[in-house]
């Protein structure tokens, strides 16, 4: 405790306004770390060493333990076997505020800040280092200061930004005398020059004998950004190595090779298998549609900053909403006021973002998620529903048994299994950001996943935060501002800085 | 430690932890607590007829207690079931005091098909409050039993009083032939309601593990949201539980009147839905184990009746002891999932 008060002293009592030496660098060593869940092994006898002053990134595809490691770390989870050293003392604390203690902070992938708090109060959250409120809030400008932060004390952390939310978190930590930064996912849902802003920060933070962890999938941060990678792969570290690698190299290490996306395919547009009019209103938007339509056997992508409306459009061309003063149609036949349930049975099948949130159902086995949608009778075949749930985790490969609880399997596995729900022949298909959070490797087995259904004959319409993909899979692209759809009937026309200006308005 | 283990521990540690507090009680207030165990036990079942009076108490606990592990598997907090048990008992008193000129099994089943539609009367009222309106089924259902229990009494101080006047304790007597027929003399006990009953339990198992009902119920109890978009009518679902609990509750109630009582009267409940919410939650809301709970607590309460009168301790020992032992499950629940539950991958 003595350590978190001398450190965070330390911060408020001499300004950072020249330099930001972390006092007392630390040298931290993983000995033989291993974590089980159930028969699955997380983590494997990981051996690591980090030094002072350096930028780490660890990788690996989903499911590989990388979170699982860094939450050990964090003191989030307790390790089965194994130590942790911090110099040459060895880590006890079991967690996150003992972990703080010992120097060891985390950045969550969704900062955990309290929304209804100011900037400041979340700053002083936790924080028994700082005397009065008067104190902290000279202590919260000289850090933002020295890092150009853009941070209101007074501000509501639920009207900040994901960096701006991303930045008090670093902050607060630093005032707590962090000597070692995760950051998880750092930069899923910040804009470029926000990037830079938090790449320059992190190095100059490493210049100043931080020791700083990047888990990301993303390839291009993790090459622009780090000294050292660490990759995992099953729970066990495969490959660690001295930057530069390239982005290819990285990506061999981590899965084999990639496949290239599917080669462009021409759309007959003659009969529409749906069409949509109406308005969508929802919080800050009213979305005008004239007249959608989606053809059988396209792919329509929708991007626009969150919130501008692409989430309702999903969920209206499924009937799971009404379109203001508008219809909707399947294959010409009028649906507006048919249920959501009734046009499963059509083939129209929605998927959210959040997977077990909404999608899945925590605490009900595979089988019975299968039974939920195959078992049509009135009374169930269980046995007949287990083999079907068996079949099905054998062809598209779920980590999993048809007995296990939905949430006792890993994200990418959950999203497996949300494929696997999905018709083989279905007509529409609505997706909510269908990659989200997931690597390389996943997204391109959803994609294949998709695209077979696509060639029987399926429309996909689905949103993505991830312009890259969209520009890959889309025969159409629908751009969300201000209340206006603009429809990109060719995409080869645009690349991702022209979609990235429409996005935000640009004409 | 072995999770098995494990379970059994954290089932069996919460009631002795219970068991200890409450003998201790006893013998603060200078009794013996074995006399006390073996008085109850004696209460309970020491004749064939006090068993017979522990199985009457049970079977309009079970009743309710079998409706709610169907609301709870809907994810549902029905705290209306007083007031569904309640308005069974209405409904049976109704053919009971109005009905007459039946052959008598067509007249007690009428009778019982009246209390359990009174009792889905109820629960559809709460149920289309809350799909409709969107108002929380325990608003609902804490409005229904003020109202139904207000509506019963009005029925005995008024229309239902009886001819030589109100005297708002009961309304006069059924006429005996729609009396439930005891086995005996020395176990007054209606073995074709004790058949009902069971004929319910198993039916409802049936409903919630082996059909298409059950396992949308399900999905509707644990989330809704997912629910719905694996194509489950989570209105129906949440309607559909709420008037098989009511149906199964009003059956409870019209025991009451037709076995217990003979009329209807006042707070004809005596608590029974209340307690069975408590022994449901003691369950987690699996069925047989809630329907075994509930035939224990039936024999503590039954048993401890005599305590007054053999030791000068007050009956309310019995519901200090349950009281005792919810809290000690609740916070043995939390002890568990603090220290012993493995947090989970992601």
């Amino acid at each position: 405790m003595a350590g978190v008060v001398s450190c965070a002293f330390f911060f408020y009592s001499k300004p950072l306004t020249k330099r930001t030496r972390i006092k007392n660098p630390m040298e931290i060593t993983l000995k033989n770390i291993t974590k089980r869940f159930g028969t699955l092994i997380a983590n494997d006898n990981i051996n690591l060493h980090f030094t002072s002053g350096r930028i780490i990134g660890i990788l690996g595809e989903n499911g590989a333990g990388k979170s699982t490691l860094m939450k050990i770390l964090s003191g989030y989870q307790p390790q089965d076997g194994g130590e942790i050293w911090l110099d040459s003392e060895q880590a006890h604390y079991r967690n996150p505020q003992g972990a703080v203690s010992s120097g060891i902070g985390m950045l969550q992938q969704d900062p955990l800040d309290v929304g209804a708090f100011s900037v400041l109060e979340n700053f002083i959250f936790g924080n028994n280092a700082l005397p009065t409120l008067a104190k902290a809030r000279q202590s919260l400008a000289h850090i933002t200061a020295r890092f150009g932060f853009q941070l209101n004390p007074d501000d509501l952390t639920s009207n900040l930004s994901i960096a701006q939310r991303q930045q008090l978190e670093i902050v607060r930590l630093l005032a707590l005398g962090v000597r070692l930064l995760i950051l998880d996912e750092p930069t899923s849902g910040i804009s470029a020059s926000q990037k830079q802003q938090l790449f320059s920060t992190l190095k100059e933070l490493a210049k100043n004998g931080m020791t700083i962890l990047l888990v990301s999938h993303k390839l291009e941060d993790v090459v622009a950004l780090c000294d050292e990678v660490a990759v995992l792969r099953g729970g066990r570290i495969v490959h660690t190595a001295e930057m530069p690698i390239t982005a290819q190299e990285l990506a061999k290490t981590m899965f084999g090779d990639i496949k290239p996306p599917p080669p462009r395919h021409s759309v007959k547009r003659e009969k529409p298998i749906l069409r949509l009019t109406g308005h969508l209103t929802g919080g800050r938007f009213n979305v005008q549609v004239s007249d959608f339509a989606l053809y059988a056997g396209e792919t329509v992508g929708l991007v626009g900053l969150d919130g501008s409306g692409q989430e309702r459009f999903l969920r209206a061309i499924t009937g799971l909403i009404k379109p203001q003063g508008g219809k909707l149609w399947l294959k010409e036949k009028d649906h507006t006021h048919t249920p959501y349930r009734r046009l499963m049975r059509e083939g129209v099948f929605f998927g959210a973002s959040g997977r077990i949130e909404e999608g899945l159902i925590k605490g009900m086995s595979l089988t019975e998620h299968t039974a939920l949608l195959t078992e049509q009778d009135l009374t169930i075949q269980w046995q007949r529903a287990q083999n079907l749930t068996q079949e099905r985790i054998s062809h598209y490969q779920v980590k999993g048994k048809p007995q296990s609880l939905i949430e006792t399997l890993s994200g990418g596995n959950q999203q497996r299994v949300l494929i696997s729900l999905l018709p083989d022949t279905p007509t529409v298909l609505s997706l909510e950001q269908p990659t989200r959070g997931l690597d390389v490797d996943s997204a391109s087995w959803i994609w294949e996943q998709l695209e077979a259904r696509r060639q029987r004959g399926a429309g996909i319409v689905f949103s993505s935060a991830e312009l890259d993909e969209v520009l890959a899979y889309s025969d159409r692209i629908l751009v969300f501002f201000d209340g206006k759809i603009t429809v990109i009937d060719d995409v080869t026309q645009v690349n991702v800085d022209r979609l990235g200006e429409l996005i935000g308005g640009g004409a | 430690m072995t999770k098995p283990m494990q379970s059994v521990l954290f089932a069996l540690l919460p009631i002795a932890v219970s068991l200890l507090i409450t003998a201790l009680l006893i013998i603060i207030v200078g009794n013996n607590p074995l006399e006390v165990v073996h008085l109850v036990l004696s209460g309970a079942f020491g004749s064939s007829t006090s068993l017979g009076g522990v199985v009457n108490f049970w079977m309009p606990l079970a009743f309710c207690v079998v409706g709610l592990v169907v609301t709870f598997r809907a994810g549902l907090w029905n705290i209306g079931i007083e007031g569904q048990l309640m308005a069974g008992a209405i409904g049976a008193s109704y053919v009971g005091l109005f009905v007459r000129d039946l052959p008598t099994p067509l007249w007690i089943l009428l009778a019982i098909i009246a209390g359990a539609g009174a009792g889905m009367v109820v629960s559809l009222i709460i149920s289309v409050l809350k799909t409709r309106l969107g108002i929380n089924e325990i608003f609902g259902g804490v409005a229904m039993n003020a109202l139904v229990n207000v509506y019963s009494i009005y029925l005995i101080s008024g229309p239902w009083q009886p001819p030589e006047g109100g005297s708002a304790q009961a309304t006069q007597p059924f006429p005996r032939e729609v009396w439930l027929t005891p086995f005996s003399q020395d176990f007054p006990v209606s073995l074709p309601y004790l058949g009902l009953l069971f004929g319910m339990i198993a039916l409802v198992s049936v409903l919630l593990n082996n059909t298409r009902w059950g396992l949308q119920l399900k999905a509707t109890g644990k989330n809704p949201r997912s629910a719905l978009l694996l194509g489950v009518p989570i209105e129906r679902s949440t309607l559909t539980a709420f008037l098989l609990c009511g149906a199964l509750a009003g059956m409870g109630g019209a025991h009451r009147v037709l076995e217990t009582y003979h009329s209807l009267r006042p707070l004809i409940s005596g608590g029974i839905g209340f307690l069975a919410l408590l022994v449901v939650l003691l369950a987690g809301a699996r069925l047989l184990w809630a329907v075994g709970i509930a035939f224990v607590s039936a024999a503590i309460l039954t048993g401890s009746t005599r305590l007054k009168i053999a030791l000068q301790l007050d009956a309310s020992l019995a519901n200090v002891l349950q009281g005792l032992v919810v809290l000690c499950i609740l916070l043995f629940n939390g002890i568990r999932e603090r220290f012993f539950d493995e947090p989970r991958a992601d």
